[in-house]
């Protein structure tokens, strides 16, 4: 119960962050990513901001031997840059360059129903799944 | 320069950033949005992951019933709308991550796989970005 309701928490906050910060605003972020237009570097201050933070408190939080509400930390074990990471970041930023949403602002926007955050979720639930029929390995 | 909002992009990045710092704390967890969405359909007993989405959307409504503005878009045509979910979608399981894991997260834990990821989807983003506003003419 401690674990869902922190989960909860965490996922509150990070959203409020996302409106907060502007990332829950698609117009906002293809102001960012579109050097060639108006360019509003707001985006990488969001970004700079959230990256202080965890920058500097992983260090202290990683030194713990185990988590609060959790037997150990789950870490990402992989350690070598190979192509499904390039590609994969590669198509993931086509995406986010044509829509302005990336996953966690566009879960938030649903909350607006607005028909193409609705769209935008489903197709990327879509192809996840899409991509768990494809891939040889699980993950 | 067009809308720089210097104060509240990083106040709510550092809101992200300390979110991801409980989550870690707490349950040990990357904070990474499309790992722990994708998680919900591949393994649907780890309720934590549709805790943690639910928490996102409560956020959305709390921030609309507080007053707060959440300008909706206009115009911007379904299609290219499920194209970009798609991508997304796919292009995040593929790599492992977008900009919650990779960014905040990874560059956090100082990895160079999440260097890699970032430097790759912020300059597809941004070609992306610029083929289909100012090539293509997509309203935006």
């Amino acid at each position: 119960m401690k674990k869902l309701l922190s989960a909860l928490g965490a996922g509150f906050v990070f959203g409020i962050g996302l409106w907060v910060s502007g990332m829950a605003n698609p117009k906002k972020v293809l102001g960012f990513l579109d050097v060639a237009g108006a360019w509003d570097a707001s985006l990488m201050l969001v970004m700079g901001g959230a990256v202080a933070v965890t920058l500097v408190a992983f260090r202290f939080v990683l030194a713990r031997p185990k988590p609060l509400f959790s037997e150990k930390f789950h870490l990402p074990e992989r350690k070598h840059i190979d192509l499904p990471l390039v590609a994969g970041a590669a198509i993931f930023g086509m995406g986010w360059g044509i829509a302005g949403y990336c996953p966690g602002p566009a879960i938030t926007a649903l909350t607006t129903l607005s028909t193409e955050s609705m769209v935008f979720v489903a197709a990327m639930v879509a192809g996840g799944i899409l991509h768990r029929l494809v891939a040889r390995e699980p993950g | 320069m067009h809308d720089f909002t210097p104060i509240s992009a990083l106040a709510g990045g550092a809101l992200i950033g300390l979110a991801s710092v409980w989550f870690l704390a707490a349950d040990g967890r990357i904070a990474g949005v499309s790992t722990i969405l994708h998680g919900i359909f591949s393994s649907p007993e780890d309720t934590w992951r549709a805790a943690f989405v639910a928490g996102l959307l409560l956020a959305g409504i709390a921030w609309q019933a507080a007053g707060a503005p959440a300008p909706v878009r206009e115009g911007f045509p379904p299609g290219w709308a499920a194209a970009a979910g798609l991508l997304v979608g796919f292009g995040t399981r593929m790599g492992g991550g977008c900009t919650s894991g990779h960014g905040v997260c990874g560059l956090g834990r100082m990895a160079p796989r999440s260097l890699a990821a970032v430097l790759t989807f912020m300059a597809t983003g941004a070609l992306a970005a610029y083929v289909t506003r100012h090539l293509l003419g997509v309203a935006s």
